[in-house]
């Protein structure tokens, strides 16, 4: 993974640049002493680090945008950084960039239930905005499994999932407004309490934009009514393209649970081993949840359960109270820590074409001999957004890169098939040098097209999203 | 005057590359949203599925293929697309037959929308052809992608003004087995709209909430058991004096709304206005009670005004926008921009449109 040469003009101005910020902001919003600005040197891709030039943890919009000015002023690239808790490296720093962190933002500026949302400042995280609501009833949909860390602006700077969105959708359904700062200190609103835009269709653009476009400050977010109850099946299955069969006769029956689970066997043995949920040993294993009321529940389940009875699986349980629910919830929440004991993991994000499941998992598993290196696969099943775990060992000369080769073949695999090199962690830095795999020059062009509107310098988090190739001249101009 | 036609995406591409005046890009021809005489440039030849996996969930299909052809596809699998576009030729007086890509580019979206998603929602990939005449896709056909910007959430209700759609592709859903509706006769704005927020902060699953004609409806959807244990559990909760109506009748009363049927064929102009769901009957009540049927909770105001009216100056305190539809009137078609977002999307149009071929004038 190459990042591009920081540019050492900047790196010499360095103190010139921190007595800029420090003139705008409180004195401790700037971060510059070499032992602090580590903390910021990576994300959750903890392989590559770097630390930057300086920090900037501002309290609101307006300190945002007075940073803004001085970094565009001074020609400084500026990485915005939510919890840092990205997989793809989204957060990453440059030797030569200013990470402007929102970590301080964090209120709750209002809270409508008539109009079922809620205003918060960025660097809110995900579940303390159910949290502030879900004593009246409501909560926020989507739910990234990193929701008690992450915080409101990566998960709309990257477009966030969750385990429900099968059902709730992903951030870019739930969200109805921004307020954002552009690289020149600009701000500006989009979208609010309505349904939809009056123009273009920027709020739509901006999210998943990788902090590219600016550095969202403030979001409004759809809030629903909490379910009256929820209930998991599982079932196991001795092959796993009866699961995949299974799935699609759900959905084609018109049920749409919230959330459909799927793991394999190097998963299912390794979360027995860690978390002893009792899932049986078997190929595949899904695990699917609907919602409602005692009723409602009922009905669908009894649909669900005829239609996996039909594919004869080696298991079929449902839930008969909360204990069993959560231990059916169990493994599947324990699969990626379970996986971290046997050895260190790379989680892959691609997503497949339901109908594709089975031959994309034969194929991995094909890839995964040839190379020596264990892949367990544990993913949405519902929306076939797959995450395969490569199995490596960090401390093995070597390995590192074998596993990033597995990685790029299987997302090769994925887009192959119909599918993307990411369904829900983002491009950043990771997936950056695979996107010729899936967009021809042209679909690039004009994506980054879109950034030279909204910051026409590079500035904003350059070296991320698109190869560094493609970008390089606009990068330099 | 003359009409470009074309059939496939490479002559269309061929034709926009090497073409310097201006083009108004027509589907069927049935949303009105004309600004201009620029010469037609129909895309209805563009027709056919591409791909439908109901067991996936996903159709691709062509952008000139008929809304009508999409929907009998879906529907023989049991299926349908869940944003509900409506069909606007009643309320224009416009014939023809109302395409899948002039529903994308209008990001035309019904009833439903308050509780599933608009038609961008559901969008999952486009292909479109660009002012330099470069075919470029974007997003695909799974749905969760969020590899490179979503431009798919862009070209929905861009109008054209963008880009040249040539196939789409959409999340689709399961037809529930039944439905039904709740209704109260007899209320004003203000009064429905309380009911219907009541309704909307339920976990009863509403999936319509509008007032027409001086009835508030609710509408419930899904398996019988669920559908008649949810309408009476909300029936309960708004008290005396709902009736409920059930199947095709509840159908009927949805269809109604999503097409704005109380306006057609009546003189006035048309305006879409999006407001917080709450302040619905607030901007009636600013522009003096004009006729209206309210969507969306109160969200979504259709207004029939005389021409003139100052709709805008209305709305101003309470954020939002409005749109008009349908009628002559000084004020521009779509809502002014303030001055940063302005210029953002002029860049934009001028990135994507370079020679400025697309629609001209309609968005700005």
């Amino acid at each position: 993974m190459q990042m591009p040469e920081p540019n050492p003009a900047i790196l010499a101005r360095k103190a010139e640049i921190v007595a800029a910020l420090r003139a705008v902001l409180p004195g401790d919003a700037v971060i510059d002493a070499v032992s602090e600005t580590r903390a910021y040197e990576c994300d959750a891709l903890a392989a590559y680090r770097c630390a930057p030039l300086a920090v900037v943890l501002p309290s609101s919009t307006e300190e945002v945008a007075a940073a803004l000015r001085v970094c565009h002023a001074m020609g400084v690239p500026v990485v915005p950084r939510g919890s840092g808790t990205s997989l793809a490296g989204g957060a990453m720093p440059s030797a030569d960039a200013v990470v402007l962190g929102v970590a301080r933002m964090a209120e709750v500026l209002e809270v409508d239930y008539a109009n079922r949302l809620i205003r918060v400042q960025a660097g809110r995280t995900n579940l303390s905005v159910t949290g502030a609501v879900e004593s009246d009833g409501f909560f926020y949909a989507p739910d990234p499994s990193s929701q008690l860390a992450c915080a409101i602006a990566g998960n709309v700077a990257m477009n966030s999932g969750g385990a429900h969105c099968l059902k709730y959708g992903v951030t870019t359904n739930n969200l109805l407004g921004v307020r954002m700062v552009l690289m020149d200190g600009t701000i500006v609103d989009l979208g609010g309490g309505h349904l939809d835009a009056g123009g273009l269709d920027l709020l739509g653009v901006v999210c998943g934009s990788e902090g590219q476009l600016g550095v969202v400050t403030e979001a409004t977010l759809r809030i629903l009514p909490k379910p009256e109850g929820a209930r998991p099946v599982l079932m196991g299955f001795d092959r796993s393209e009866v699961a995949g069969e299974c799935v699609s006769a759900i959905i084609k029956a018109g049920i749409l649970p919230v959330a459909i689970e799927f793991m394999d066997r190097p998963c299912i043995r390794a979360t027995e081993a860690f978390a002893k949920a009792g899932y049986p040993d078997c190929e595949a294993l899904l695990i699917v949840e609907v919602e409602g009321s005692e009723t409602e529940i009922a009905e669908q389940l009894a649909v669900i359960m005829a239609i996996a009875r039909a594919h004869n699986p080696v298991e079929l349980r449902e839930a008969a109270d909360e204990g069993q629910a959560k231990r059916i919830w169990l493994g599947r929440k324990s699969a990626f820590g379970a996986m971290g004991q046997i050895n260190d993991y790379m989680c892959l994000d691609g997503t497949i074409p339901v109908s594709q499941l089975s031959y994309v998992l034969k194929r991995i598993g094909e890839m995964s001999r040839a190379v020596g290196l264990d892949v367990g696969n544990v993913f949405h099943a519902g929306d076939g957004n797959m995450h395969p775990l490569i199995l490596y060992n960090a401390n093995t000369p070597g390995d590192l890169e074998r596993c990033e080769a597995l990685g790029a073949d299987i997302l090769k695999l994925c887009v192959e098939v119909g599918g993307c090199l990411t369904g829900e962690h983002g491009v950043g830095i990771e997936k950056r040098d695979l996107m010729g795999v899936q967009f021809a020059p042209d679909d690039l062009d004009i994506q980054m097209a879109v950034k030279d509107v909204f910051d026409p310098a590079w500035l904003l988090n350059p070296a991320k999203v698109f190869p560094l190739a493609s970008s390089a001249a606009r990068r330099a101009a | 005057m003359n009409m470009e036609q074309v059939t496939d995406e490479a002559g269309l591409a061929a034709l926009i590359a090497s073409r310097e005046a201006p083009l108004r890009i027509v589907g069927g021809g049935t949303r009105g949203m004309v600004a201009g005489n620029a010469e037609p440039l129909s895309v209805a030849g563009l027709t056919g599925v591409t791909l439908y996996e109901p067991g996936a969930m996903t159709l691709v299909v062509r952008a000139g293929t008929a809304l009508a052809e999409v929907e009998r596809v879906l529907d023989a699998e049991g299926q349908r697309l869940a944003f509900e576009p409506a069909d606007w030729r009643g309320l224009l007086g416009t014939s023809g037959a109302p395409t899948i890509g002039g529903v994308v580019a209008g990001n035309i979206s019904g009833p439903r929308r308050v509780a599933v998603g608009a038609c961008r929602d559901f969008l999952l990939g486009v292909r479109f052809v660009d002012g330099r005449g470069r075919v470029i896709k974007n997003g695909g056909r799974v749905m969760k992608n969020v590899t490179g910007y979503d431009l798919v959430k862009l070209m929905a209700g861009s109008w054209g003004t963008l880009g040249v759609l040539t196939e789409v592709s959409f999340k689709v859903l399961a037809k529930p087995a039944t439905e039904a509706t709740l209704i109260r006769r007899g209320v004003t704005a203000a009064e429905g709209v309380a009911a219907l927020t009541v309704g909307l902060g339920t976990p009863y699953d509403v999936t319509g909430a509008a007032w027409s004609g001086g009835a508030a409806l609710l509408r419930i959807e899904g398996m019988a058991g669920s559908v008649t244990y949810r309408r009476d559990a909300l029936a309960r909760l708004l008290g005396a004096g709902w009736d409920a109506a059930e199947g095709a009748d509840s159908a009927a009363l949805w269809r109604d709304v999503r097409d704005v049927t109380p306006f057609a064929g009546r003189a006035g102009v048309v305006w879409r206005v999006s407001v917080k769901p709450t302040d619905g009957p607030r901007v009636l009540a600013a522009l003096g009670d004009p006729e209206a049927v309210l969507d969306w909770g109160g969200g979504l105001c259709w207004l029939l005004m005389p021409e003139g009216a100052d709709v805008r100056a209305a709305l101003a305190p309470f954020g939002g926008h409005a749109t008009r539809i349908r009628g002559h009137d000084p004020a521009p078609v779509f809502q002014p921009e303030p001055a940063p977002v302005a210029a953002l999307s002029a860049r934009l149009r001028a990135e994507f449109d370079p020679k400025g071929l697309f629609n001209p004038g309609l968005m700005t």
